[in-house]
């Protein structure tokens, strides 16, 4: 293997319970009860925010399996696109947000 | 010399061998009825689509013969179980015998649906150049179910499958239906529209996806229309070379077989109807068809519009493969839309 990220890994994700089954199963459930069904938000809006915050991790396996799962739930690329947009303005201004810190301390820093 | 011998090996078994499925989930699908004669009259198509199962072009020449055509109006007028008849290909309007074979079956009291891509309205015949847009008044003058495929509501989807400037002319196209009723509440006038997905993944669901085109078509369009059918895309020709050329026909078929879904492959539609090609040849749908895996009779004879035995037909055993699992994934998939 030359990459720390193969796509064929992705589906070796089921085998995270080698080692600490009862966890994974848990997980598991806890997963497919959150993202796999419809609820106060549906399906399809569910993959959306997880395609967003796919991005905003930067998890390769989570961007091709959200893409997926964002089609085979009815979004369409611009929705896909604007999702991923939230989550690069919700980053910078996460950022942006961290300099009212910056002015606070130079206020301190100044005479 | 050391002679050469000749090994003929068993072919592997199927990794995604269906009926082996069937089986240890004791599902057994005998034919229920005839109620649909589907009818693929030609191979002729005026577009070329990246994920067509016919391999339809406009350069393809199979036709239904006029005997052809009289045999399925005598199996029509005998037997009145079989109550519709659905006529693709191909674009089947670029058909010579089309009108007539609409008329006399309507004329027989038969519900007919056409599969009708649209865009041939406005494109005519590829070959001769013939003009298609006296469709719509026809159709509507012999009250046939318009049945389309729309494999989006956007313009990106759309083209990239069923190629540069489709959705222009599938726009213009529904325009032309709706004002002489079709789609619209009350006309009487049925008009579906078919989403198929434009690459190796599953439907959404049918009935939000069928709100999403309806508010969308809507809006920007001023269209309506009756029902959406999703169809799941079968790995076989076009859309099986792509998938090879892609590398991902593994991946497809795997998921498909993870989401094999028993009440879908209770209700696939190959216990419902038949399939018949430009020859008169009978299978059980048209994806067999295309794969060629005729339809046979008890003794293994293959089964035909020419000698054409209700009973014979009936007493079948459906033939299944690989891409059944097409049929059976998620909420399953059918020329009618989901079927669970």
């Amino acid at each position: 293997m030359s990459n720390y990220y193969e796509s064929e890994d992705l589906k070796k994700f089921g085998g995270i319970g080698q080692h600490a089954k009862q966890l994974a199963d848990d997980f598991f459930k806890y997963y497919g009860n959150v993202i796999g069904t419809d609820g106060a938000l549906s399906k399809r809006e569910k993959a959306l925010i997880a395609l967003a915050v796919s991005h905003a991790q930067k998890c390769p396996y989570c961007i091709d399996a959200y893409t997926t799962q964002c089609l085979e739930t009815g979004s369409n690329p611009e929705q896909m696109m604007e999702a991923v947009h939230v989550a690069a303005v919700m980053q910078a201004g996460i950022t942006l947000v961290h300099s009212v810190q910056m002015q606070n301390h130079l206020k301190k820093m100044v005479l | 010399m050391t002679p050469v011998v000749q090994l003929k090996l068993a072919p592997a078994p199927s990794k995604y061998d269906f009926e082996g499925l069937l089986r240890s989930r004791g599902i057994d699908l005998p034919p229920l009825s005839i109620d649909t004669l589907q009818v693929n009259i030609t191979k002729l198509c005026n577009q070329v689509c990246r994920h067509c199962h016919v391999d339809a072009s406009p350069s393809r020449r199979e036709m239904l013969s006029p005997e052809g055509v009289a045999k399925c109006l005598e199996l029509l007028e005998r037997h009145p179980q079989v109550t519709k008849l659905d006529i693709t290909g191909g674009a089947p309007e670029l058909h010579t015998g089309f009108d007539a074979f609409v008329e006399k079956a309507v004329a027989l009291g038969k519900h007919v649906m056409v599969r009708h891509n649209l865009t041939v309205q406005l494109d005519g015949h590829p070959q001769t150049g013939e003009s298609k847009e006296y469709l719509p008044q026809f159709f509507a003058k012999n009250r046939v179910e318009v049945i389309s495929s729309l494999p989006y509501y956007q313009e990106y989807f759309t083209d990239a499958q069923r190629g540069p400037g489709v959705f222009k002319k599938s726009i213009e196209a529904m325009k032309r239906l709706n004002a002489l009723g079709y789609g619209v509440e009350g006309s009487g006038l049925i008009f579906n529209l078919v989403y198929n997905p434009v690459g190796p993944y599953l439907p959404a669901a049918q009935a939000s996806l069928e709100a999403d085109y309806k508010r969308e078509l809507k809006d920007k369009f001023g269209l309506v229309f009756n029902s959406l059918y999703t169809v799941t895309n079968m790995p076989i020709n076009r859309f099986r070379q792509h998938l090879d050329k892609s590398g991902q026909y593994e991946a497809y078929m795997e998921k498909l077989l993870a989401a094999f879904n028993p009440a879908a492959a209770e209700g696939v539609m190959c216990r419902s109807m038949i399939s018949v090609d430009h020859e008169g040849r009978i299978y059980d749908c048209d994806f067999n068809q295309m794969l060629e895996l005729r339809a046979a009779g008890a003794g293994g004879k293959p089964l035909s519009i020419f000698d054409f035995d209700l009973d014979r037909v009936l007493g079948r055993r459906i033939r299944f493969d690989d891409h059944c699992l097409g049929c059976t994934a998620g909420a399953g998939s059918s020329c009618g839309g989901s079927t669970a």
